[in-house]
């Protein structure tokens, strides 16, 4: 069972230091996530989500316990190997959608897959079939300054996952978008849990995303109070 | 292949940032080529007219010639060796024979170099053939440096007084045969050339002469006792160390330039790197390394000079061709610069000069662009995608 699980941390502490106090942004924090989970992390600011999402995808390190991504103790992991790993198995989703501002749709989507190295035929392939998925293939040489918020984090979203990563981290994806543009782009994250069986993990207190999820973990000041999984789909308030 | 691809992708894509920075660039790299190039051609037009008119091959000074000194002068002659004779003879090298005197233009006293050369000579491109002597008469020619300074027009005849080898003063009347327009001062001002033989036989001088001329390209140069041998690098050295003034002279302007341009980008490049923390946050999380990120900000501000360059090329290539045909012409009374200018200068632009402008400018852009780009080696990706700098 634990050869099972995509991500398993133990004992996860971060802290901060804050004046001449330290400030426990995770306080022993052990949680585990399979293949093909769509949960969350759901509690008030300042709870550790982000902090949570940041050290499983190899952005940051936690000051004591482990993380252990894909088989990696994140913390052994040199900067250039961690890149590696954000590269070829993680998508990550923001709340302000980060796409560059300066790319098209395209090349925005395509990015990831520079990296990978990939022929510019199959990375064609790739970049229009995630536009697709997101409904975003007639906008591909439009500029992120001209889509709206909706279309912007749907890009983000295609960005995510053009490289078919194993595992998606979205923190507070639906933050900046209206209710029917959250339901659109949660919807088609739902699909593409679904159809590709990628890991999604939110860090949210939208309850919109919440009703969503079919694992909801609650923290509050850096500690697990809650750990729910429900047997069904969680959406439109049915359970 | 993907850093430089993205590189120009970001720098296309800042648009009027990017070529406002590029032209002041691309005027840098005109106005460096243009002005060494003027600083070449100059130099060229001027060692070209000494060596063509004045220098020839080298030249064998007597060992008492020294033309800073005019008080060596009266000592400064000799017989010519038998082995410098030789050349002589073959026409490979022509005497020339120097002597102070003074003339006296409209009753003025007027104090001059006067020079005694063979008019048949042709080693030198000297209008010799001008001092042929058809009557009794002195023919002399001069220069229009000179002919303007004593007033003096084709025809005129001046007292000219010198010194012979004894000591002796002496005076003839010489009438101006020809007045010639060169752009070498150095055989026009205060200068009137006679012929040799007279001049030997007037100041009792036979077979003598201060300096020879050698012919251009004349290998097999004989070492004679009492006679040193001055080779063009030797003569020229003055003209080299004008030049080399002139350039650094010159480079002060397009260096001010340079250094907008380069503040510029500077500016942009640090610009960048606090406004564009979160893309950079961004690329990190998609499998950027820092090392990635500074060569791409990197690369993105040594592009200015590649694009720099290709747009200089646009307007620089027809504006440098036009000003080399067309020359730069020279103010007037340009002629009492005292160097050989012509009436117009042509700029030569050699492939060393396009090539090392074309690398110090993009070794400095780089340089500038690589600077601001060291903070990035700090930056924490969780902090990049806060917007915030380590």
């Amino acid at each position: 069972m634990e050869n099972s699980f995509l991500i398993k941390t133990k004992d996860l502490v971060k802290t901060y230091p804050v004046g001449h106090t330290t400030l426990f942004a995770l306080n022993r924090v052990s949680l585990g996530f399979k293949p093909g989970e769509f949960a969350g992390l759901v509690g008030p600011s300042g709870s550790g989500k982000t902090t949570f999402l940041n050290i499983i995808g190899s952005l940051d390190s936690p000051t004591e316990g482990s993380a252990v991504v894909m088989g990696k103790n994140v913390e052994d992991l040199s900067h250039k190997q961690a890149a590696e790993l954000r590269n070829r198995s993680i998508g990550f989703i923001f709340q302000t959608f980060n796409l560059l501002p300066v790319y098209t749709v395209y090349e925005n989507v395509e990015f990831p897959l520079l990296l990978l190295n990939l022929p510019p035929k199959e990375r064609k392939e790739k970049v229009m079939k995630a536009l697709e998925w997101v409904r975003l293939a007639d906008r591909a040489k439009s500029k992120p300054a001209q889509l709206s918020g909706g279309e912007s984090q749907r890009v983000a979203v295609a960005r995510a996952i053009v490289k078919k990563p194993s595992i998606i981290l979205a923190d507070e994806p639906t933050a900046n978008l209206d209710a029917e543009n959250s339901f659109n782009i949660l919807d088609t994250m739902e699909e593409l849990n679904h159809e590709l069986n990628t890991t999604f993990i939110f860090a949210t207190h939208d309850e919109k995303v919440i009703k969503y999820l079919r694992r909801k973990i609650t923290l509050v000041d850096g500690k697990v109070t809650k750990d729910e999984v429900y047997e069904q789909k969680n959406s439109k308030g049915d359970i | 292949m993907i850093i430089p691809k993205l590189a120009l992708r970001n720098l296309l894509g800042a648009g009027l940032r990017t070529w406002l920075n590029v032209v002041v660039l691309s005027l840098s790299f005109v106005l460096i080529i243009w002005l060494q190039g003027l600083y070449i051609g100059m130099g060229d037009q001027i060692k070209e007219a000494q060596i063509d008119v004045d220098y020839g091959g080298g030249q064998y000074w007597h060992e008492s010639y020294d033309p800073y000194d005019p008080l060596t002068l009266e000592d400064a002659h000799g017989a010519v060796p038998d082995p410098i004779q030789n050349k002589i003879d073959k026409g490979e090298a022509t005497p020339i024979l120097i002597a102070q005197a003074t003339i006296y233009p409209e009753g003025r006293l007027q104090v001059i170099l006067l020079k005694g050369i063979d008019p048949a000579q042709t080693v030198v491109n000297f209008p010799s053939q001008f001092l042929v002597q058809e009557n009794g008469e002195i023919p002399a020619l001069i220069g229009t440096r000179m002919a303007k300074s004593a007033g003096l027009k084709i025809g005129d005849k001046v007292i000219v007084r010198w010194r012979d080898a004894q000591g002796t003063f002496d005076a003839r009347d010489v009438y101006i045969a020809q007045i010639m327009k060169t752009i070498v001062p150095a055989v026009d001002q205060s200068q009137i050339w006679i012929p040799l033989e007279t001049m030997r036989e007037l100041m009792g001088m036979q077979n003598e002469a201060s300096l020879v001329v050698m012919a251009k390209d004349i290998e097999e140069l004989p070492v004679v006792s009492g006679w040193n041998f001055k080779s063009l690098k030797f003569l020229l050295a003055d003209v080299e160390y004008l030049i080399k003034t002139k350039k650094t002279g010159g480079s002060i302007i397009y260096m001010f330039l340079l250094l907008l341009a380069m503040l510029a980008i500077f500016n942009t490049q640090v610009l960048s790197i606090f406004r564009r923390k979160k893309e950079m946050g961004s690329m990190m999380a998609m499998g950027f390394t820092r090392g990635k990120i500074i060569q791409l900000f990197t690369l993105e501000g040594a592009f200015h000079s590649v694009l720099a360059g290709i747009v200089a090329a646009i307007y620089g290539i027809p504006f440098l061709v036009w000003f080399a045909k067309k020359g730069w012409a020279m103010p007037e009374g340009y002629d009492d610069f005292g160097i050989a200018l012509g009436e117009k200068l042509f700029p030569i632009y050699t492939a060393g000069l396009v090539f090392g402008t074309v690398m110090l400018i993009l070794i400095v852009t780089t340089i500038v662009s690589f600077l601001p780009t060291r903070k990035i080696a700090k930056l924490k990706p969780t902090d990049a995608l806060r917007g915030r700098l380590s």
